[in-house]
């Protein structure tokens, strides 16, 4: 049984004494996809997807997870990675796997048997059996990841994934993420990281003060913004003026500007008929970075490059 | 299996092991023994020290007065014991009295006799003339007796008691089911407090490392508090099992008679065994339950520990309460008793070693099966309302937390 949807939320609302931390969350996330709920800290991420799961009730609203009104229902279909990583400090890798598994439904003995290969084939063969206490932050955090998909999940959703991991473990993260969809699965994810959004969603929401400010496709996002046209020519001046857009601005020699609706080839006629020069031509699609700027504002974008540290 | 029943034995699994299987669990099962050693040191030092002051009667008289009661008292002494206490003969120095007044102010004796035989007067504090006033006054009647016996030339015939062993004799059964019964009920009380506190602290472990993030997910949060229970229990059998063949093992060696020689309870020793674990499992799960649901509140051992001290004074008020049922098994306050929850087990219990019935206790045994379920729900609900979510705090524990705030 495969729904369209792995994920729909409607009208989901939670208040925590006098905050409500999310305010009327609409999502779709479409069965087989990588989606991505992309906002700054504090946006109500982390309490949609508890909502999502079933960890908590909304005050408000509905979800259903592959289809089940009561999320925990689909718990042996679905493998979670929470903001704040937990296993238990005594047990051992394999056993920390195999008991992760086992809460979903996976028999325990094949669940150590699935976690000596997972562990092999992710480097970590020596760790099999070391305490979780004895190793790296970010040994615990593969180790956990594993856990989390060791049951063979449909759907698994992944709070802040990246956060927490170096550039070598971030680009593992992201190719187990992709293998995971190449093999069937279905991938939610929570960052206020913008680029891991673009690199690796195809569709995300963008929620801020726990509101979707924005859901669609990431090429939608960048899609409501034209493509920037950066032109530098020889001539500084001529008649071909007249032909850039009004709202152009000069930046040194170049000039910037959105692309006219028409196209760039009326203006291109002009340029060469009036011997501008071309020396530099580029058109730009908008990176999702514009895009979130455009929908959200600059004050937002900008609290969400701050450093990782910060969380 | 249904699905959230495994979910909770791979919980109670996990619960087991980690606390089974590690050293800490050894310094657990040695526990018991440290009040056992403290009691025995402390028992011989107090046997010690009563040892050294026995307590000493002066007769102050001239020697052979004295002398005639010394000997009374040592024949009196091999049919009765200690009853009168040791005698020391004193010279008379003077007025008597105020030679008694002395010799106790300086606490030469616990009391003195003097005035023998005609103005005989025993001196003393009031709590020695109380014990030993009737006695003295005994011996010295029997001494004159005696002498007007003597006096009169009469021969009183002896009399030599011959002993004839019975080999089957009834018991006073009721008053020994009795001692067993509130030996059985404090056992009972005991390994239950000492057991259950642990699952006050019990989901700290799991808030502090986060990994309740990852239980809740996965499984309903009643199924979490079962899987706890349920591992909390194996671990808390696991303990007892091997502190009552140690218990038991070393009283068959030291004292065997105390085995071949201990009462029946009324329900038989293997009907009241049996009772014993289901009243020690259903007593544990009653207060784990709340305890695991109150202990879900805190959020620091500290905050645990405040708590602890409340609830086992709670403990004691119903423990009291449930020492009702063994000066009258059928009275009111034995029913309501055996109906509140928490006490029914101490009231069971001792039922069990007083009454041969067997009907109350599988009532109870159904009662406690719907009173285990209802308080489940009712401490996972909590849990779920105060910790579950992510900012926010509730009920008990933003209580307790404002509370410390105020404090710190």
């Amino acid at each position: 049984m495969t729904q369209a949807f792995a994920i729909e939320a409607k009208g989901l609302i939670k208040q925590f004494d006098s905050v409500r931390a999310v305010d009327g969350v609409d999502l779709a996330v479409p069965t087989g996809r990588i989606y991505g709920v992309l906002g700054p800290n504090g946006a109500g991420k982390t309490t949609t997807l508890r909502m999502l799961l079933g960890i908590i009730d909304p005050d408000e609203g509905e979800r259903t997870l592959l289809g089940y009104s009561q999320p925990l229902k689909a718990a042996s279909q679905v493998g979670y990675l929470p903001e704040e990583r937990g296993l238990y400090p005594t047990m051992n890798a394999r056993e920390a796997i195999a008991f992760m598994g086992a809460l979903r439904g996976l028999p325990l003995a094949e669940g150590r048997r699935r976690a000596d290969r997972l562990l092999e084939e992710h480097g970590l063969g020596a760790a099999v059996r070391r305490p979780i206490r004895t190793l790296s932050k970010g040994m615990a955090q593969t180790v956990q990841i594993l856990g989390t998909i060791v049951h063979g999940p449909r759907l698994i959703v992944l709070d802040e994934p990246f956060s927490g991991l170096d550039a070598l473990n971030q680009g593992r993260l992201e190719a187990l993420i992709r293998a995971q969809v190449a093999a069937g699965a279905t991938i939610l994810f929570s960052t206020h990281v913008i680029a891991h959004a673009e690199r690796l969603c195809e569709r995300i929401a963008i929620i801020v003060g726990g509101r979707v400010r924005f859901e669609g496709g990431v090429d939608e996002a960048r899609g409501r913004m034209q493509p920037l046209v950066t032109l530098v020519t020889r001539q500084q001046d001529g008649p071909w003026r007249e032909a850039l857009p009004a709202d152009a601005r000069q930046e040194g020699r170049s000039w910037i500007f959105e692309l006219p609706p028409q196209g760039i080839e009326p203006l291109l006629a002009r340029l060469i008929a009036g011997e501008a020069g071309i020396e530099a031509l580029s058109i730009e699609r908008p990176g999702l970075h514009d895009a979130f700027v455009d929908i959200v504002g600059a004050a937002v974008a900008s609290a969400m490059d701050q450093p990782e540290e910060g969380q | 299996m249904n699905a959230n029943l495994r979910a909770a034995l791979v919980i109670a699994r996990r619960d087991y092991v980690a606390s089974v299987w590690s050293r800490a669990f050894v310094l657990f099962l040695l526990g018991p023994l440290i009040p056992i050693i403290f009691g025995i040191t402390f028992g011989s030092v107090g046997a010690k020290m009563q040892q050294s002051e026995p307590p000493v009667i002066a007769i102050i008289a001239p020697p052979e007065t004295g002398r005639a009661l010394l000997e009374a008292r040592m024949s009196a002494t091999g049919a009765l014991g200690d009853f009168i206490p040791r005698f020391t003969l004193v010279e008379p120095v003077g007025d008597s009295a105020r030679q008694a007044g002395t010799m106790l102010a300086k606490g030469e004796a616990t009391a003195v006799l003097s005035g023998l035989p005609d103005a005989a007067t025993l001196h003393g504090s009031r709590s020695a003339l109380a014990s030993y006033g009737a006695r003295i006054e005994w011996l010295i009647n029997e001494v004159e007796r005696s002498r007007a016996i003597e006096k009169a030339g009469l021969k009183p015939p002896v009399v030599h008691l011959a002993r004839a062993p019975a080999k089957d004799v009834a018991r006073p059964l009721q008053a020994d089911r009795t001692v067993l019964a509130r030996a059985a009920q404090l056992l009972l009380l005991f390994l239950t407090m000492i057991l259950s506190g642990l699952l006050l602290s019990n989901l700290l472990e799991e808030k502090s490392s986060k990994v309740i993030e990852i239980l809740a997910a996965a499984v309903p949060v009643d199924a979490i508090f079962m899987g706890k229970l349920i591992g909390m229990l194996g671990m808390s059998l696991t303990g007892i099992a091997i502190w009552s063949l140690a218990a038991f093992g070393t009283v068959a060696v030291v004292a065997p008679d105390f085995v071949l020689n201990m009462v029946a309870p009324a329900v038989g020793w293997p009907g009241f065994i049996l009772l014993c674990v289901v009243y020690f499992i259903a007593s544990y799960l009653l207060l784990g339950a709340l305890f695991l649901g109150i202990g879900g509140q805190a959020a620091s051992v500290r905050e645990v520990q405040t708590l602890s001290m409340p609830l086992t004074f709670g403990q004691l008020i119903v423990f009291g309460f449930a020492t009702a049922v063994i000066d009258a098994p059928n009275g009111l306050p034995a029913l309501l008793a055996s109906i509140f929850p928490w006490s029914s087990p101490y009231a069971m219990i001792a039922r069990g070693a007083l009454r041969d019935e067997w009907w109350p206790h599988l009532l109870a045994i159904a009662w406690y099966v719907v009173a285990v379920t209802a308080i489940i729900r009712i401490g996972a609900r909590m849990f779920r309302r105060s910790v579950l979510k992510s900012g926010g705090r509730g009920g008990l524990r933003r209580w307790l937390s404002r509370r410390s705030s105020r404090t710190a």
